[in-house]
């Protein structure tokens, strides 16, 4: 075999050689793809890219402008480098790469995005949940649509109002659990019908004479709706909103349905890029196994890989937060190492992973976790001793802050749990929910906001999305904050 | 099998649409902004475009967040000699935000640059020349087609096709109508004749002519040539206002460096606006000292001349330019920039030149007056201004002081729809 490419400079059909070969190698794993469409994009439409949250095809909306012209800004003066790919999560995958790649970053890239995002896409739970790659596209082509249409009837001013105030809501846009299917009129008579049948034939006139409590007064009387906490926010205005006309409605729903087709990539990012990172590494090392890939290629791909992969400590130059790159890759890669590798502590802390199938172990690991349950099943000691992990608590009561736990035998646990919080949803969304609607009374709304910790919302900002709420509601909306003593306190209220 | 798109060449400008609805989304910020560029701008730059900063606050999007307050637990990497129970001074407002200090570009502002267009639109908003009259007719140069009824002769792709149509349908009911009264009749004819038992040959005749009408029916054609029609377009005189501004600046030796910066940025911003805005104004520029002459914008803008001081000269030069050349058809504008600085009869007689000879023929008329940094002193020239009797909105009088005032008197004295009269 000789080499597929020599030297930097790519074209349309090394392109396709490199796909095709990394794609055989892919298939000698396991990996199960979506097809893949590969774009070729300048750094400019990158840029348009970025500023449309990956998104090909967006609704018009200024947010998205001001975005552009702060990476673009960030781009020219040098603080800011272009990703290589963007890919989108669709059946058949889309994955943009840019055209000022050289053909070894090209390659990396294939592998990288077009097998293992992709792979990470068709078979990761939260993703087979809640996104439709099928059909997101036609969706997306469809809400742009409508948006514009929307515009062009009742004013972009009007468009843009209600747009902005989902926006300030998207966050809390989203289906954590499946809504049940509502019945259809014959499964409720069948239902009905059963249980009629189940009451005749235990049938006994004794129960008569049983003294109870009278006849119920449920009838008529005011009932709390809803009947329980709604944490769909937008879910919720979109269908008790008295207010909305049904275009505005759907412009809701335009927000909310797009919210709810990111909430999988929210919480999969360590495992997503990790699992990218990982297959591209082997990928790459495979092809040069095989003596499809020379070395300048090879050094050039390490040193890349090497970039992505590193995690500056808490105290150095360019430390940002925990790379979810870094953490990633290094999971799978211990994971694999506990299969094929186990030490003793491997074998106590892992029972019943250590020494099996790694392609297998990976392969549940990607389908059935997100990076909060991910941490929790398979962080490893050797990992938070690699990582050098430490706790450090800030407490309101205490006048310091102290270290709470380190990588050390007395530590795993707790540190584990800890960085599983981290990751947890409720740590960067605050868990504000619909408690109430006086629908029979002056239709106001109340939200409350559960407190995690003790930590309240910021107050500005909240009131600001308060008058966003109120202005979609219609009528008066209230904000209470409940703390861990369970005492409930209105914080804000904002007249509709 | 992968597909492999070259999509570089497609959707250049997609981001357009997004940015320009930011900028106008933010205008007023961006307006003020760009106000606040201009007084520390030299004077080749004004019209250049420029970086824009926007307090980020203003422009932030809000969501629920966590505010400070409360307990949590936050693991980092990188631990080096940390035990558990070892305890850290809290550090003083925001921890780790402060490896961002030192990158030179404030956190507090959302910086961007915009085009020399964006600027300049942003720049001349909403201003006008005020009492600009529209309907003076211009001979020659400005026509628009307009529609005049319809034609018979014209190019195919002006042709009328329903009224073509009409025509046609017209002609043919006129044709038909007595063939067929004729047919009708040799019918009838011809049945009778059947009836009585006529002859063969007069039968014969009979269907032959019915033959022979019915064969011219059918030879009326659906579309002639003369039933076509073409729209008819002429080019009529469009009324356009035509105006002319007339620059008038004092050069004289009183005049510092710096007044003359002001007296400067204040007609480049004139120029702009109006070479900007207008399409047909003329600029006559005029610079005095002890006498008064019509220069060309370069000289007027960059050569230096220095020498005594009598605004009369001035005045009468425009009012003489005025009558050989913009006698009649023209929206006469003045815009005068002195120190003030005059002696003698000098000021009482610009004023009555001013209020007589001037002020009747010109739409409006703006006195600018560079004053000392201090600006207390009051001119000579103002006090005299000051008892101009105009009409309310055909003169107005401003004083700046500064350079950053140069821009807000500008937008005063031109403000779309604004009542000005003297202060």
């Amino acid at each position: 075999m000789s080499f597929i490419s020599a030297g930097a400079e790519w074209d349309f059909d090394l392109i396709e050689s490199y796909e095709r070969a990394i794609g055989k190698c892919a298939a000698a794993y396991g990996l199960d793809t979506y097809p893949n469409q590969i774009e070729i994009i300048s750094s400019e439409q990158m840029l348009v890219a970025y500023a449309g949250v990956g998104l090909p095809v967006g609704y018009p909306h200024w947010t998205y402008g001001k975005e552009f012209i702060r990476n673009e800004q960030a781009y020219r003066k040098g603080y800011q480098a272009l990703a290589y790919e963007i890919v989108i999560n669709s059946n058949p995958c889309v994955a943009y790469l840019m055209d000022e790649n050289t053909m070894t970053m090209q390659a990396l890239v294939i592998a990288h995005a077009c097998f293992g995002h992709n792979s990470f896409f068709k078979g990761n739970y939260l993703f087979q949940q809640w996104t439709e790659a099928d059909a997101i596209i036609d969706y997306l082509v469809f809400a742009r649509r409508y948006v514009m249409g929307c515009e062009e009837q009742y004013g972009q001013a009007e468009v843009e109002a209600v747009l902005d105030a989902c926006h300030a809501l998207s966050r809390h846009g989203v289906d954590r659990f499946k809504r049940p299917q509502p019945l259809s009129a014959k499964n409720q008579r069948a239902r009905e019908d059963a249980r009629r049948v189940h009451e005749q034939h235990h049938f006994d006139d004794l129960w008569r004479t049983v003294p109870g409590r009278g006849p119920t007064t449920s009838i008529g009387t005011r009932r709390d709706f809803p009947a329980e906490p709604e944490e769909n926010l937008l879910y919720f205005i979109e269908k008790h909103s008295p207010k909305l006309a049904p275009w505005q409605r759907e412009l809701v729903r335009i927000v909310r349905k797009i919210a709810q087709y990111f909430y999988p990539q929210v919480h999969t990012k360590l495992m997503n890029e990790g699992w990218a990172t990982f297959w591209h590494y082997h990928l790459i090392n495979r092809l040069y196994d095989e003596r499809l890939v020379n070395d300048a290629f090879m050094l050039e791909f390490l040193q890349s890989h090497t970039n992505v992969v590193r995690q500056p400590g808490f105290d150095q130059r360019g430390f940002g937060n925990i790379n979810p790159y870094a953490m990633g890759f290094a999971m799978f890669q211990d994971l694999k190492r506990i299969c094929a590798d186990p030490t003793p502590e491997d074998r106590r802390w892992f029972p019943e992973i250590a020494g099996t199938d790694w392609r297998k172990t990976l392969d549940f690991a990607m389908r059935n976790f997100k990076d909060e349950s991910f941490i929790g099943q398979f962080l490893s000691p050797k990992l938070m001793r690699d990582f050098r992990f430490f706790a450090i608590a800030d407490h309101e009561a205490e006048t310091e802050l102290f270290v709470d736990s380190i990588h050390d035998e007395s530590g795993y646990r707790r540190l584990r749990k800890l960085l599983c919080q981290q990751y947890a949803r409720e740590t960067y969304v605050p868990d504000v929910q619909v408690v109430r609607y006086e629908r029979d009374g002056d239709r106001s709304l109340t939200l409350r906001h559960f407190q995690h910790g003790g930590r309240p919302l910021e107050i500005n900002e909240a009131e600001e999305v308060m008058k966003h709420l109120a202005q979609l509601w219609g009528f008066t909306v209230r904000l209470e904050a409940v703390g861990a003593t369970g005492k409930v306190n209105t914080v804000l209220e904002c007249a509709g | 099998m992968a597909h492999v798109i070259d999509r570089r060449r497609n959707g250049g400008n997609e981001s357009a649409v997004n940015r320009a609805r930011f900028l106008r989304r933010y205008n007023e910020q961006i307006r003020r902004a760009v106000r606040d560029i201009l007084a520390d701008r030299s004077m080749k730059d004004v019209e250049q475009g420029g970086n824009v900063r926007v307090p980020r606050k203003d422009i932030s999007e809000p969501v629920f967040r966590h505010g400070s307050g409360g307990d949590r637990e936050i693991v980092s990497p990188g631990n080096r000699d940390f035990v558990k129970g070892d305890r850290i001074p809290r550090p003083q407002r925001g921890v780790g935000s402060d490896s961002k200090a030192g990158t030179g570009e404030s956190e507090d502002d959302f910086v961007f640059a915009l085009s020399r267009d964006e600027f300049l639109q942003i720049f001349f908003d909403d201003l006008e020349l005020p009492r600009l009259e529209r309907d003076i007719l211009l001979g020659s140069d400005e026509e628009k087609a307009a529609r005049a009824g319809y034609t018979t002769a014209g190019a195919p792709n002006n042709l009328a096709i329903v009224r073509t149509m009409r025509t046609a349908l017209a002609r043919r009911i006129a044709l038909r109508t007595p063939l067929r009264r004729r047919l009708e009749m040799a019918a009838g004819e011809l049945a009778r004749a059947l009836e009585e038992n006529r002859p063969e040959c007069e039968l014969a005749a009979l269907r032959q002519r019915i033959a022979q009408l019915q064969r011219r029916l059918q030879k009326i054609p659906f579309l002639d040539d003369f039933d076509l029609r073409y729209r008819n377009l002429i080019m009529v005189p469009e009324p356009t206002a035509r105006a002319v501004m007339f620059c008038l600046m004092d050069v004289s030796a009183s005049m510092d460096e710096f007044k003359k910066d002001l007296a400067k940025r204040f007609f480049t911003l004139l120029y702009l606006f109006l070479t900007r805005k207008y399409e047909h104004v003329e600029l006559v520029f005029i610079r005095h000292t002890g006498d008064a002459e019509e220069v060309d914008e370069q000289t007027f803008f960059h050569d230096t001349r220095s020498g005594g001081t009598v605004v009369l000269s001035a005045l009468q030069l425009m009012a003489a330019i005025m009558r050989a050349r913009y006698s009649s058809g023209w929206n006469i504008y003045g815009a005068q920039a002195s120190d003030g600085d005059v002696f003698g009869a000098d000021g009482g007689k610009s004023r009555s030149f001013l209020a007589e000879q001037i002020l009747p023929l010109t739409r409006y008329f703006a006195y600018l007056e560079t004053a000392d940094p201090s600006g207390s002193r009051v001119s000579p020239l103002w006090v005299e201004y000051q008892q101009v009797n105009a009409a309310p909105g055909s003169f107005a009088m401003r004083r700046v002081a500064q350079r950053g005032e140069v821009y807000p008197v500008f937008r005063e004295l031109f403000r779309a729809h604004a009542r000005l009269s003297t202060p």
